[in-house]
């Protein structure tokens, strides 16, 4: 066996034993917030199962979104963040995970420390709504994730974001 | 054969040829010179006596054009231009045929297959006006090492005519991507330094980024998402072997070997902030090196240790900073326009090279405190510079608007001779090994 056919024996082997990045859904844009009800909109007319993963995308809201450069929570996300801290409390059994995104317009190493700030940003938020900060993991992603490829202002908005995602514990 | 592809330590061997008495006015080319005219130079296919070992004559000339060409500092004539086709080292050339097509330097080989299965190379370099060798040298190979002897002869070409230290026996180690824009793939790759026999080290699965050689360029330091934890890992050329460094709670990423390779500068983050540590290959041993609630990340150690240039935010904005190697001293350096990062020192200790953030993304140097500025690059998006080995020449990553791929590109310290440098596909942050051992 040569050496680079071990090499790639090995990435075979990462590979099998990889379970996250790619499984990450692929988070969808959300309304704003209509109003600022805590609770959970009745999925009506859909068959979402409640407590599931896509619970959490569509009915509760998954994403908030940052300011360029800035990692503080806009108060028009509060209530987004609201509705995940009320779920995350109707669904104890549920582990999320807390990604952080950037725009371009930063440079590599610099957007992962941004995202890792944004990330944090969302869990304290969660953890002071009372949401157990064992339940929320946090990973970065910097600007390696984008969701909108165009060099616009509201593309760069879009990019800028925090996603929560459920790990494990969800309905299915 | 992959196996001699990863393993630097290729044996060779080296002779000088005799030398003629050098001239008193000799041929000679400044790297920093502010307009050169790049010296004209005729690099015939070397001479094969035996006709089995022509199409290594012409292929070890065709790669030493290539490298001296893309320097910058050389002109190589069209080969079809010559009248004598093949000179060969045996006799002095008839300098009286290249002053007629104004070559000012002329580089004569020979290749020859030894009874042993070795190839052997001689070349000689000629002062065209001044009818004197200045160099002559004789290799032993595996035939399938030709571009590493070119390679060799064109950096010992280069340093002889311009006095500084060669940079074409060298790899890069970057990151290949592909596929569409929001669904990258980006795999963990090398190459030779002109874009020849790249190899990939990882499938794509996963995401990789930032690797840097360290000293020997057999390690390789990079980021990895694998399992989906974000962390520095390091990757053995010589074995293929992938482990993770250290074992922390939270993401690791911006990795940087010493000079000496004995450690590795990264960042840490835990509960949202970033901060620069070293860590001790052989003790495993860490040390913290910045504690403020600011992002401090990619560290830069000064080529003889004692020093970091990295980047922080702690004044409001991404600005560039120096610090002792061992976290004393922290003062900022950049003050101009616009957001500073990535520093990275040059080898040869005198310049930082950076990414200044100014509508565009541009690559600049500076003084090791700061001073004389100057922006290089004015792309989109360009980023992650990395350094020759001479200190002379610097690669960086260009990104394209609305992310229509990106290119690994370089660029002479005097600003001059921007090119895109050929990698198979998409490319972006290039890491520059030193010279090959």
């Amino acid at each position: 066996m040569t050496k680079f056919s071990y090499v790639m024996g090995l990435a075979g082997l990462s590979a099998a034993l990889f379970l996250g990045a790619c499984s990450t859904p692929k988070p969808v844009d959300t309304a704003p917030p209509m109003a600022s009800t805590p609770s959970a909109p009745p999925s009506s007319g859909s068959n979402i199962v409640p407590g599931s993963a896509e619970d959490l995308r569509v009915n509760v809201g998954d994403t908030v979104h940052f300011a360029y450069n800035e990692y503080n929570i806009e108060d028009s996300d509060r209530a987004t963040l609201q509705r995940q801290a009320t779920w995350l409390q109707k669904y104890p059994s549920i582990r999320v995970t807390v990604e952080g995104d950037c725009d371009e317009r930063g440079t590599r190493e610099y957007n992962l420390a941004l995202g890792a700030r944004r990330a944090n940003a969302v869990k304290e938020y969660l953890v002071s709504l009372g949401v157990s900060a064992a339940r929320i993991d946090t990973i970065s992603y910097g600007k390696e994730h984008p969701i909108c490829t165009e060099s616009t202002e509201d593309c760069w908005a879009q990019n800028r974001r925090g996603v929560t995602s459920v790990v494990s514990g969800g309905n299915s | 054969m992959l196996n001699r592809v990863l393993s630097f330590a290729v044996v060779l061997c080296a002779s000088v040829l005799l030398a003629t008495t050098p001239a008193g006015a000799e041929l000679h080319v400044t790297v920093d010179q502010a307009n050169p005219q790049p010296l004209p130079i005729a690099i015939p296919d070397f001479a094969a006596p035996n006709a089995g070992d022509a199409a290594a004559g012409q292929n070890i000339a065709k790669v030493i054009r290539a490298d001296l060409d893309r320097s910058g500092l050389f002109r190589p004539l069209d080969p079809k231009s010559f009248i004598d086709k093949a000179p060969g080292v045996n006799a002095a050339p008839t300098f009286a045929n290249w002053r007629a097509i104004q070559a000012q330097a002329l580089v004569a080989g020979q290749v020859q297959m030894q009874g042993d299965g070795r190839l052997r190379v001689d070349f000689r370099l000629w002062d065209v006006f001044g009818e004197s060798q200045m160099l002559g040298q004789q290799y032993f190979t595996t035939p399938d090492n030709w571009r590493r002897i070119a390679h060799i002869i064109s950096d010992a070409i280069y340093e002889r005519i311009t006095g500084e230290k060669g940079y074409f026996d060298t790899r890069i180690v970057f990151i290949s991507e592909s596929g569409p824009a929001l669904h990258r793939v980006k795999r963990l790759a090398v190459m030779d330094e002109d874009g020849a026999n790249p190899i990939f080290l990882t499938r794509g699965d996963y995401l990789v980024l930032t690797p840097r050689f360290n000293p020997t360029a057999q390690m390789i330091a990079y980021m990895s998402y694998i399992n989906a934890k974000p962390r520095v890992y390091l990757f053995d050329l010589e074995s293929g072997r992938q482990e993770m460094l250290g074992n922390f709670p939270n993401m690791t990423f911006s990795p940087r070997f010493s000079p000496d390779g004995n450690k590795v500068a990264l960042t840490l983050e835990s509960g949202g902030n970033s901060d620069i540590y070293v860590m001790d290959l052989r003790t495993r041993a860490l040390t913290r090196l910045t504690s403020d609630p600011s992002i401090d990340t990619a560290p830069s150690f000064s080529p003889d240790g004692t020093q970091i240039a990295f980047e922080s935010d702690r004044g409001g904005s991404q600005q560039i900073y120096v610090m002792g190697a061992d976290g004393s001293n922290q003062h900022r350096i950049s003050f101009g326009a616009g957001r500073n990062g990535t520093p990275v020192w040059s080898p040869r200790g005198d310049l930082i090279a950076f990414t200044n953030q100014s509508g565009g993304f541009h690559i600049g140097v500076m003084h090791t405190d700061g001073s004389g500025v100057r922006i290089l690059t004015n792309g989109w998006d360009d980023e992650s510079p990395t350094w020759a080995p001479n200190g002379r020449v610097l690669m960086f990553s260009r990104g394209s608007q609305g992310m229509r791929g990106s290119s690994i590109w370089s660029i002479d310290i005097t600003g001059r001779n921007e090119r895109r440098v050929a990698t198979p596909g998409d490319a972006s942050d290039p890491a520059w090994s030193p010279l090959i051992q």
